[in-house]
C-alpha cells in the first residue's frame, strides 16, 4: 500500500540534534506542505539556523494533544527520546518526565487525533536488555531477557510498551519503531562519541563488547522515508559489521585502561557526580555484554542499506583526529623504524662475525 | 641354567639379532652423504632468503595490525587472525606432543557448507572442546574453524568470556545455532554440557544424559547434517575422585572437583595428566529431509538418541583400540 506523503508532520524533540536535523530534512522536502516541531525548550542557537522552515511550538507533551488536533498532523514523528540525563536540564527525573511521561503523553494526544495516518517513534537497541543468555545477534523478535540496568534501556521498554498500546487501539495508523544502534559521525555528540573522544578510554577488564553504531546521515535518511513511504513495524539501523570495543578504541588511536567492572561503575558514578564523564549503567551495560542487531529486515523493507559500522566509525575518527596518540600511521612508522634497526643490528653483528673469522 | 636356557625361557625377541648392515656403496667414488664444500659458509648466496628477517618482519606486522585495530571481528566476536596466530599455536602444542591426538574420519565432516559436530564432553575442563577444535582445523582439508556453542556461564566470567567470544564460541541457544549454521558454519556442541564434564572417573565414557535435544531442532530447522564425533582422552587428564557439592554451591559453579592433583597441588593441579586421544568423526546424519519435524518432539528424540548410541557405541570401539589411557 503505497499512499502520500503526509502534508502535516509534527516532530518531536526538535531543540536536540537529531530532531532539529530531521525538521529541517522534512521541511526542505516538497512532498511535505508544513513540518511542525514540538519542544518544551527553546533550540540552542546552533540549531536555529537548520529550522528556519519549521514552525516552532514552545510546549511540553501535555499541551500537544491540542497542537496536534489543531494543526491537523497526519504525521507525528516523535524524536524527544533522551539518551543520558542532562545535569542542567533537571539531570534524571526530568530525563524520566520527559522519556516515558511525554511519550505517554503524546501518544494519548495522537491517539485522539481522526487526521493521524503515521506514528514515527525513535527507539534503541538497548530495548533487547543485557543479559549473559542473550543470542549474540537481536533480531527484531528477540524478547529482552532481563530488565537492564540503565536508565534509558528502561525508558525505551517503557515507551516500547505504550507504542504497543497504541498499535492496539488505532491499528490504521502506520506505527513504525526504529531501533538505533548508538549514533556516530564525524560531528555527533552523544555520550559514547564523547567517550571515545577522551585521549585515555576505560573499558572493561576482562570484555570486549561487539558494538555497533549507526551514521547519523543514515539515520536521518530511513526516518525521512519512514516519513514519506508506508514502513509499519520495528526495524532495527544499524551499520553491517561489529567492532570490538577494544579495537574501536584502538582504530581511534586512544589508549584503553581496562578496570574491573565494580570499579569502573564507582569512577564513572563519582564522576558523574562531578560533572565530568558521562558514562552511565547504560554504557557499562553496553561495554559488558555488547549488541549486535540483524538489518536484514530493514534492508529489504526500505531499500537502503546504512553505511558499515567501520565506516561510520572511520567518518568519528577522521573528526577526532586530535587526541589520538596510537594513530595507524606512527603505529607504521614505529614498525620501520624497528625493523630497520633490527635489519642493521643483525647486519651489524653478521659484520663482525665475519671479520672474526676471517682474522681467525 | 645355562645362557641359552636362560635365552630360550625369554619370550618374545630373545634371539634377535641386528641384520647385518649392507656395504657401503660408493658413489661416482663418494660416500653417499652430502659433503660440504670448503669454505661455503664464507661465501654469500647472491640471493639470501633470509627466515629470521621475514618472521621478525612478519611477527612486527601482526603487532601493528593488533595495535591498530585493523583486523575483522564478525558478528559473534570471532577474530580470526588472533586465533589462527595466539591461540591455535598454544593449543597445537598440547593436541600434539602432549596428548598425541589421533584423528580418524575427518572427510565425514562437509567439505562446505552447515555442519553440527555432536560429541561426547569428559574431562572437567572443557579441553576436549579445545583440542576438537585444532583437530578439525588442522586436518580438514580446507582448513575449516569450528564455532563452539558454550554455556552461560562461561560468557558470564570476565576474561573466559572474552576468550571463548575471540576463539569462535557462542551461546548455546538456538538462535545463535541457527545462525550459525545458516551462514554455513561448522558448529560444534556437546550436549552433555556439566553433566558431561563434572563427571567422576568411574564413570568414564558412560555417556550422560541429552538434554532436551535443543541442538537436534536446530538442526533440523536449517537442514543441516549432524557429525556425531567420539573424543576418547580427555576423561583421564582430570580424573574426578570426588565432588565437593556444598563447596561447588557456595562458589556458584556446577560441581568442585577432587582430583589426583588438585586441589593438593594448587596450581600444579591444573597440568592435565597426558592421556592418549583419539578423536573418531563418524558418518553424518543428513536431516534436510526433516525440516518440517523440527517441533516434532518424536522425531527430535529419536534424532538425539540416535546420535547418542552412535558416539556411544564409537567410544567403545576406540577404547578397544587403545588398551593403555597413557600409552603412545
Amino acid at each position: 500500500m503505497v499512499t502520500s506523503p503526509p502534508s502535516v508532520v509534527v516532530v518531536t524533540g526538535v531543540s536536540r540534534f537529531l530532531g532539529a536535523r530531521v525538521a529541517a530534512r522534512l521541511a526542505a522536502d516538497p512532498r511535505i506542505e508544513r513540518v511542525v516541531g514540538l519542544d518544551p525548550h527553546d533550540p540552542p542557537p546552533a540549531l536555529t539556523g537548520l529550522l528556519q522552515d519549521v514552525k516552532l511550538i514552545r510546549a511540553d507533551a501535555r499541551a500537544a494533544s491540542g497542537a496536534i488536533a489543531d494543526l491537523g498532523a497526519e504525521a507525528v514523528v516523535h524524536l524527544a527520546v533522551t539518551s543520558a540525563p542532562d545535569p542542567r536540564h533537571g539531570g534524571r527525573p526530568a530525563m524520566k518526565e520527559q522519556n516515558v511521561i511525554g511519550t505517554m503523553q503524546l501518544l494519548a494526544a495522537a491517539q485522539g487525533s481522526t487526521r493521524l495516518r503515521k506514528l514515527v517513534v525513535r527507539s534503541s537497541t538497548a530495548a533487547y536488555g543485557a543479559s549473559f543468555r542473550d543470542p549474540a545477534v537481536f533480531t527484531e523478535d528477540t524478547e529482552p531477557r532481563a530488565v537492564p540496568r540503565g536508565s534509558f534501556a528502561r525508558d525505551i521498554l517503557d515507551i516500547e510498551g505504550y507504542v504497543r498500546g497504541f498499535r492496539r487501539r488505532r491499528p490504521e495508523v502506520t506505527a513504525t519503531v526504529l531501533r538505533f544502534a548508538p549514533f556516530i559521525s564525524s560531528t555527533a555528540q552523544t555520550t559514547l562519541t564523547r567517550y571515545f573522544a577522551q585521549p585515555v578510554v576505560p573499558t572493561v577488564l576482562g570484555r570486549d563488547a561487539r558494538l555497533q553504531f549507526v551514521h547519523v546521515d543514515d539515520a536521518l535518511e530511513i526516518l525521512h522515508r519512514s516519513v514519506i513511504e508506508d514502513h509499519p513495524g520495528t526495524f532495527n539501523v544499524a551499520g553491517a559489521g561489529v567492532l570490538a570495543l577494544s579495537q574501536a578504541v584502538r582504530r581511534a588511536g586512544r589508549i584503553a585502561v581496562p578496570l574491573p567492572e565494580g570499579t569502573l561503575s564507582t569512577v564513572a558514578a563519582l564522576a558523574r557526580n562531578a560533572g565530568v564523564g558521562a558514562i552511565g549503567l547504560d554504557q557499562i551495560d553496553l561495554f559488558v555484554h555488547g549488541r549486535v542487531v540483524d538489518t536484514t529486515r530493514l534492508v529489504r523493507e526500505f531499500g537502503f542499506t546504512p553505511r558499515t559500522t567501520s565506516e561510520a566509525f572511520d567518518d568519528f575518527i577522521t573528526g577526532h583526529a586530535n587526541g589520538s596518540s596510537l594513530t595507524a600511521a606512527r603505529l607504521a612508522a614505529a614498525e620501520r623504524a624497528i625493523l630497520d634497526g633490527i635489519r642493521r643490528a643483525r647486519a651489524a653483528g653478521a659484520e663482525s662475525i665475519g671479520a672474526g673469522g676471517e682474522r681467525s | 641354567m645355562s645362557q641359552d636356557e636362560y635365552r630360550d625361557m625369554l619370550p618374545g625377541h630373545a634371539r634377535f639379532t641386528l641384520p647385518e648392515q649392507p656395504p657401503a656403496v660408493r658413489v661416482n667414488g663418494r660416500r653417499p652423504i652430502p659433503e660440504v664444500p670448503r669454505g661455503s659458509e664464507r661465501r654469500r648466496d647472491p640471493d639470501p632468503v633470509d627466515v629470521w628477517d621475514k618472521r621478525v618482519a612478519k611477527g612486527l606486522a601482526f603487532l601493528r595490525r593488533r595495535l591498530a585495530g585493523t583486523y575483522e571481528v564478525d558478528d559473534f566476536g570471532f577474530d580470526r587472525e588472533l586465533a589462527d596466530s595466539v591461540f591455535h599455536p598454544v593449543l597445537r602444542v598440547l593436541y600434539r606432543d602432549w596428548f598425541r591426538t589421533e584423528v580418524f574420519g575427518i572427510e565425514n565432516l562437509p567439505a562446505t557448507g552447515g555442519g553440527l559436530v555432536v560429541g561426547n564432553h569428559s574431562g572437567t575442563l572443557a579441553m576436549d572442546a579445545l583440542m576438537l577444535t585444532v583437530a578439525v582445523r588442522d586436518r580438514h582439508p580446507r582448513r575449516r574453524h569450528l564455532r563452539l556453542l558454550g554455556a552461560d556461564l562461561v560468557f558470564r566470567v570476565p576474561v573466559l568470556s572474552e576468550l571463548a567470544r575471540k576463539s569462535g564460541a557462542t551461546v548455546a541457544c538456538n538462535p545463535d545455532a541457527e545462525r550459525l549454521m545458516s551462514d554455513g558454519h561448522l558448529v560444534g556442541v556437546f550436549p552433555e554440557g556439566f553433566k558431561g564434564i563434572g563427571k567422576r572417573f568411574a564413570d568414564r565414557y558412560k555417556l550422560q544424559r541429552f538434554g532436551r535435544g535443543g541442538f537436534v531442532s536446530a538442526a533440523l530447522r536449517t537442514g543441516t547434517p549432524i557429525v556425531p564425533v567420539a573424543i576418547v582422552g580427555a576423561e583421564e587428564i582430570y580424573p574426578i575422585l570426588a565432588d565437593i557439592k556444598p563447596l561447588a554451591r557456595l562458589l556458584g559453579i556446577p560441581y568442585f572437583p577432587v582430583t589426583a592433583t588438585f586441589p593438593w597441588l594448587g596450581p600444579l593441579g591444573l597440568v592435565p595428566l597426558p592421556s592418549k586421544w583419539l578423536i573418531q568423526f563418524c558418518t553424518p546424519i543428513p536431516t534436510a529431509h526433516l525440516t518440517e519435524h523440527a517441533d516434532d518432539p518424536m522425531v527430535v528424540y529419536n534424532l538425539a538418541d540416535q546420535v547418542r548410541e552412535t558416539i556411544q557405541a564409537t567410544l567403545l570401539e576406540l577404547l578397544e583400540r587403545r588398551p593403555d589411557p597413557f600409552g603412545l
